[in-house]
């Protein structure tokens, strides 16, 4: 019992850190890196939980593809350079108090009805899917999604791929001045206009006109 | 103090939607770390969720969560495609500088 509060307290201490630096480095790449940081804590926090199959799909889509994504950017755009500071506003500096007042607002709140939270004596009999404990995780996981939340699933699958085009049509872009290939011009090229054949006339010699 | 809870996770959530929160506010520099703290509160809401799900042995939140997941990586893949274009027309993704709408 002991053990596990150590290992609670340390993984949530690392991921408050991380969180906090996310937003407090000064430099962005080092953001990034602390974001990474902050999703591999929090999923062993869900491995520790019982949750392994969403620790594993956080490990996979957050620091696999999401953070990479970032990193892609930061790397793209050139804004590793860009000092981040924090605190230091020039000019709009009345934003910092109102900030730093409503967040705490924000905090105070979520601490009230965390404290005040109690179970609903009812709440237990409410239940839609019980947890089945001969099942795995993953297993029980896939029984439910494929089943009752299958037009979801597919919704999500919608979502991504409608993502996917909107960044593809957001960032593409026609560049002007550019040789490329052709294929409607090269395959619609016919005998006619690309072959040419002249009688020669012989015996005649060749007269320049300038 | 050495029974973790159902409090813990969800203070530990707490703090992190705070955080994420503050750091939208008080970031003055770079969008991307806008985006990043938008991350941030989009995780802190998944520990609620699984936190829940697994204190009231209900597999439903678990579900939630991987659609959370999903829309997350879709937010972060459009929002990075429109910093991008933004960054390729004007120069800059400095939040002070962004102002053309004047608001």
């Amino acid at each position: 019992m002991i053990a596990h509060a150590v290992v609670f307290y340390i993984f949530s201490f690392i991921a408050i850190v991380s969180a906090i630096m996310v937003t407090a480095s000064r430099n962005t790449v080092h953001s990034v890196f602390f974001l990474i940081l902050d999703f591999i804590s929090i999923s062993c926090l869900f491995i520790m939980i019982g949750a392994e199959f969403l620790g594993m799909i956080m490990l996979i889509v957050y620091v696999g593809a999401v953070a990479v994504l970032f990193l892609f950017v930061v790397m793209m755009l050139n804004v590793a350079q860009q000092k981040n500071e924090w605190f230091v506003a020039s000019g709009s500096s009345s934003h910092i108090p109102v900030g730093l007042l409503v967040s705490l607002v924000i905090f105070s709140e979520l601490l009230i009805v965390i404290g005040g939270w109690k179970y609903k004596t009812e709440l237990q009999d409410s239940i839609n899917i019980n947890l089945n404990l001969n099942l795995t995780n993953t297993q029980s996981l896939g029984n439910v999604i494929y089943t009752d939340y299958v037009h979801l699933f597919q919704l999500s699958g919608m979502v991504l791929l409608v993502a996917m085009i909107g960044a593809i049509v957001l960032t593409f872009r026609k560049r002007t001045g550019v040789k490329t290939q052709s294929y409607l011009r090269q395959i619609s090229r016919e005998r006619d206009e690309g072959v040419e054949l002249i009688d020669v006339e012989t015996k005649k010699g060749v007269k320049i006109d300038v | 103090m050495f029974s973790i809870g159902l409090g813990h996770y969800l203070t530990l959530a707490a703090i992190i939607f705070t955080i994420g929160v503050v750091g939208i506010f008080l970031n003055r520099k770079n969008v991307i770390v806008i985006l990043m703290s938008i991350e941030l509160i989009l995780l802190s809401v998944n520990i609620n969720l699984v936190s829940f799900s697994i204190f009231i042995n209900d597999l439903s939140g678990q579900v939630f969560t991987l659609f959370i997941l999903t829309v997350a990586a879709a937010e972060a893949a459009i929002g990075l495609a429109i910093i991008v274009i933004y960054y390729r027309n004007s120069g800059t993704i400095k939040v002070e500088e962004i102002d053309s709408l004047k608001g």
